[in-house]
């Protein structure tokens, strides 16, 4: 990580932390936080900061202690990327997109820390495919989610793409209503 | 699971887990009550003939959870873990296998256990599915070592340009990650590399940018070379964008600046990315130009206009990111940034106190005189409920605004004092204190209000530290006010009221209105008189010292405010001396050497610190100030020595050298003095050995490799103290205002007398002894006096053309030429003119201009031009 070519957007960590700042799920990218305790207290100090800030509509950002922190809250989950000081803010967020949508795609809409909690593996897998060593891995959330469900493996079509899948889905659904409508 | 992933309705995972914890309704978790040791009994169903794939992907989760939530596993448990794990290779289920590679490098095997799974993931590697390609290529470049990489290069390079986005990814990642320990091996895939950035897949690319940059990282002409190609090729990519965009101000910043007004490099690629479709692109651009060296107010034009839109943009994320920027273009451009005021005013109300603060402090850096009032009532409203931290960067926002108008300074202490009176933290309140003084002592007008809302602040303070500062400066700046028997109640107060420490300063701070202020002084003594009874032993004794001094005795009313007139550089080498030495007699202040008297000191002083004031930055006079001309501080001393009052007035002083190893029985230090016709050594000397006493010491000197001087005299010392410092002086003639240099052999000579141990006296006869010193060279440097020229150009015009003489010499090897900057003006002694001693970064050549008075009061100017090549030889002209 010492080595890193400094112009290379590296992200130091991920965090899923419940409502009352307990951590669910995260990954630690840089030496700076190297022991349980360490990791710990930054959590405290992030969770005591933004707590109280509204992220729900719009992610939010906050800079202490020589870091730049983009979070968003979804239910009862929040969701962190933290960077250094001096990273383009923007790529953090592209970052905090990939992670909140992809785990809302896994989880089928549900995000609460109930189905995060049970649906664990798919969480830690979305972490391992958006962030490889601080080094972004891919921001497309379809494209992780498909990624983390081993979709396409197992020999079937590569993943449809967004606007199809959306399509197919709408008429899908529609297709179920008007058979229900018909059936009463 | 496979069933799952294609049900597109159904939830990802069954529920069956729920029902572990139903019967506690509050807790959800189907992690309660986890305990490791029965998980990893649990894992054991990993060493089952017939592997379950569901349950096995359960446990592996739980050991995730265990390990996430900080648990640590034991190198027995980890490896006993990770031998299960790989059992399960033989099992072909995907999603299994999915969390088998995670599980793998987060437990990290040991270098030993990496042997088996190898073979496993490099049949992955050949596998026909791409994930499982993927997947086993970033978990394989993590665990492997060099040697083992060497065997798998082949699959790599394949790797890099597999069709799939996700293997070529995975690859390239693993390759930047891989160059730090085996950047060998990582350099042969240059050409892979190379096709793979012009992959359609923008990930794909951007990690092959990215590592294209990283390969080339050291070699300057190389990187000018990928940003050229790279600009003119079709970068899609918008991360990929962005590396570009900080490749190209990186080369920016290498290059020289253009001539006036000439366009840089590039900077139409930097103002063309400000059009790009993504806002991540247009952003880096923008902040690129503005962190441009020397940028030019018409460079930053488009990219201000940028950042003005996104202030108004619905993200906070954004909006923080432009008013960031321009928060830090502020400080060097104001005026650039003076469009965006009035959407930065509707950020301070911003929900996010983040982005307000940015905006404020912006605000106060490129508002005009006029808009200072109505700033003060917005931020006065926001001030309460933000945290700390923040209202330090207001305070020091406001600090400098006052600076710069100071026919506002009303308004702006108004503001101060106010928040001074909210409630808030140490630090908080320091900074406040702080810029009130900075206010007072830089603007004559504020002193009165400033000081006045001090002494309402220190009625109501709870830091010792801030009372007793504002106490000192009330006892300073007090006296000298119209009206400075107002000040006395607030003091008197502090007397009665507070704790020992204030009360102390308090006391201090009275006595020096009873000096300055004669009319005063017989109420000062009534009031100090109840001090007495304090029951605090330093107040009582500050009271009593004072009284006596303001009634006259115990020095006068002067000793009051004790100057301290000792030489301080002496005066803490002396100090150091002693207490390296054995430390049973008390140190005698008297053999420190003294400095002039603090107002002929002051006038002595004066002329060559305000010089220096006038070079350093504005605000920070005391730092200049402190580099003192060391003549003047000798000047008295050699006067006072009636052998050399001759010689005339002194031309210069060098710095001291010492002439002794540390901690050897003597210490000696050396002073030169430049006299018109002569040069005069001045020997510190310092005797560390108790039981002798050196008398009759004098420093003898071998002029063989000096020809040009001829010794003329020595001034002996009679005895040389015991751990303080004795001056004896050898002086040498030379041909007047000739520059004779040369080295000096220096023998200390001294008559040694033994100290009898009974009787504490020394002994009647002594021996004569000497002491070899180190040698003593005399260079042209010590001939010249620095000196500051405000228009050098002028002043060089001005010589007379016939006095020019020109030479180029070879310096060989420096680090850089900042470091060879730094050593010729050493050698020559000079003043570096117009800040050109610093060297601007990466610069090939630079031009230093040198002032100074030569003996003889000639003016010297030198004007040297530094070259530096690729192998670090600098040549000066």
């Amino acid at each position: 990580m010492a080595t890193m070519d400094p112009t290379l957007p590296l992200v130091k960590n991920l965090l899923l932390l419940d409502s009352e700042g307990k951590r669910i799920a995260v990954k630690y990218y840089t030496p700076e936080w190297s022991t349980v305790a360490s990791q710990a207290s930054f959590e405290k100090a992030l969770w005591n900061k933004t707590s109280r800030t509204n992220a729900r509509a719009e992610a939010e950002i906050i800079m202490f202690d020589n870091v730049v922190v983009v979070y968003k809250y979804i239910g009862d989950l929040m969701f962190y990327v933290t960077g250094n000081q001096d990273e383009n803010e923007l790529i953090l967020y592209t970052v905090l997109q990939a992670f909140y949508e992809s785990v809302t795609i896994l989880l089928r809409q549900q995000v609460e820390k109930k189905t995060v909690l049970e649906n664990l593996d798919l969480v830690l897998l979305a972490i391992d495919e958006i962030i490889d060593g601080g080094i972004i891995l891919e921001t497309e959330p379809t494209m992780i989610a498909s990624r983390v469900t081993m979709r396409g493996a197992d020999g079937e079509q590569a993943p449809v793409p967004i606007t199809e899948q959306t399509f197919s889905k709408a008429l899908a659904s529609a297709k179920e209503h008007l058979a229900r409508s018909l059936l009463k | 699971m496979a069933a799952t992933a294609q049900d597109s309705q159904a939830p990802l995972r069954g529920p069956e887990k729920k029902d572990e914890d139903r019967e506690d309704e509050t807790e959800f978790s189907p992690f309660y009550g986890i305990d490791k040791g029965a998980v990893l009994q649990e894992a054991r169903v990993f060493n089952d003939p017939q592997i379950d794939p569901r349950r096995c992907q359960q446990v592996i989760t739980k050991l995730l959870y265990l390990l996430n939530q900080g648990e640590v596993f034991t190198k027995k448990e980890a490896a006993e873990v990770f031998f299960g794990v790989t059992k399960l290779f033989q099992k072909q289920d995907i999603n299994l296998r999915r969390m088998m590679y995670l599980c793998i490098k987060d437990i990290c095997p040991g270098a030993d256990e990496v042997i088996i799974v190898t073979s496993s993931l490099m049949k992955d590697m050949n596998s026909k599915t791409d994930l499982y390609r993927a997947n086993s290529v970033r978990v394989l470049c993590k665990i492997i070592d060099g040697q083992l990489l060497a065997q798998i290069e082949r699959y790599l390079k394949q790797a890099i340009v597999d069709k799939s986005a996700v293997v070529a990814s995975a690859a390239l990642v693993s390759a930047l990650h891989l160059l730090g320990n085996n950047a060998e091996i990582v350099k042969r895939w240059v050409n892979e590399v190379q096709e793979a950035a012009q992959n359609k897949n923008n990930m794909v690319q951007f990690h092959a940018v990215a590592l294209l940059h990283a390969l080339r990282a050291s070699d300057r002409l190389a990187i000018s070379k990928l940003v050229t190609s790279l600009t003119k090729a079709n970068v899609r990519s918008p991360l990929a964008q962005c590396l570009l965009v900080r490749y190209v101000a990186q080369v920016i910043q290498d290059s020289q600046p253009g001539a006036n007004g000439e366009q840089r490099p590039f900077y139409d690629f930097l103002e063309s990315c400000l059009r790009h479709k993504a806002e991540v692109v247009i952003f880096e651009a923008a902040r690129a130009i503005c962190n441009l060296r020397d940028v030019t107010a018409r460079e930053l034009t488009p990219a201000i206009t940028v950042l003005q839109l996104f202030l108004s943009s619905s993200k906070p994320v954004l909006r923080f990111a432009a008013v960031r920027t321009l928060n830090k273009v502020a400080m060097t451009h104001p005026l650039a940034v003076t469009h965006c005021n009035i959407d930065m005013e509707s950020l301070i109300s911003d929900q996010n106190r983040s982005i307000a603060t940015l905006a404020i402090t912006t605000l106060l850096k490129t508002g005009n005189e006029s808009s200072v009032e109505k700033l003060l009532k917005q931020i006065g409203s926001f001030m309460s409920d933000i945290a700390d931290d923040f209202k330090i960067v207001v305070v020091e926002a406001i600090r400098s605004l006052c600076l710069k108008f100071p026919s506002k300074q009303r308004a702006l202490m108004n503001f101060l004092s106010g928040v001074l009176r909210e409630e808030g933290g140490f630090e908080y309140k320091k900074a406040i204190v702080q810029s009130i003084l900075v206010l007072i002592q830089e603007i004559p007008d504020a002193k009165e209000t400033g000081l006045g809302h001090l002494c309402e602040f220190i009625e109501d303070c709870e830091f010792t530290y801030l009372s007793t500062q504002v106490l000192h400066l009330l006892g300073q700046e007090g006296p000298k006010t119209k009206e400075p028997s107002k000040y006395i109640r607030y003091i008197y107060n502090r007397i009665i009221l507070e704790n020992a420490t204030v009360r102390a300063a308090a006391v201090s701070a009275l006595a020096n209105f009873g000096v300055a202020c004669e009319s005063l002084r017989s109420r000062i003594i009534v009031l100090l008189r109840r001090a007495l009874s304090d029951n605090d032993d330093e107040v009582r004794d500050r009271a009593t010292l004072h009284l006596e001094q303001l009634e006259g005795k115990a020095g006068g009313p002067e000793a009051v405010q004790p100057r301290v007139d000792v030489n301080l550089g002496a005066m803490e080498k002396a100090l150091a001396d002693y207490l390296a030495g054995p430390t049973d007699k008390p140190f005698d202040i008297s053999v420190v050497p003294k400095a002039p008297m603090s107002t002929r000191g002051v006038s002595a002083l004066g002329l060559p610190s305000g010089a220096a004031a006038a070079s350093g930055a504005p605000g920070l006079p005391a730092t200049s100030a402190a580099r003192k001309d060391p003549t003047a501080e000798y000047a008295e001393l050699l006067r006072s020595i009636p052998q050399l009052a001759p010689l005339g007035e002194v031309f210069k002083s060098c710095e001291p050298v010492r002439l002794t190893e540390e901690d050897t029985e003597y210490a000696v230090f050396c002073v030169k003095h430049i006299y018109e016709s002569h040069i005069v050594f001045q020997f510190n000397c310092t005797n560390t050995i108790a039981e002798q006493v050196l008398e009759d010491v004098s420093v003898a000197m071998d002029l063989a490799e000096a020809a040009d001087f001829e010794e003329a005299f020595t001034v002996p010392l009679d005895t040389m103290p015991l751990n303080g410092v004795g001056q004896c002086f050898t002086v040498v003639s030379r041909q007047p205002g000739a520059i004779a240099t040369g080295k000096v052999v220096n023998i200390l000579k001294f008559k040694v007398k033994e100290i009898d141990p009974s009787t504490g006296e020394a002994e009647e006869e002594g021996y004569d002894d000497e002491y070899q010193l180190e040698d003593l060279e005399v260079t042209p440097a010590d001939y010249v006096k620095p000196t500051l020229l405000g228009n050098f150009r002028k002043a060089w015009e001005e010589l007379d053309p016939t006095t020019e003489k020109e030479d180029e010499y070879g310096l060989g090897t420096r680090e850089g030429l900042q470091e060879a900057v730094e050593a010729v003006i050493g050698i020559l002694g000079m003043q570096p003119c117009e800040g050109s001693e610093a060297v601007p970064p990466n610069a090939r050549s630079h031009t230093v201009l040198l002032a100074g008075i030569f003996v003889g009061y000639q003016q010297v100017l030198v004007r040297m031009s530094f070259g530096i090549d690729a192998a670090n030889n600098v040549a000066m002209k």
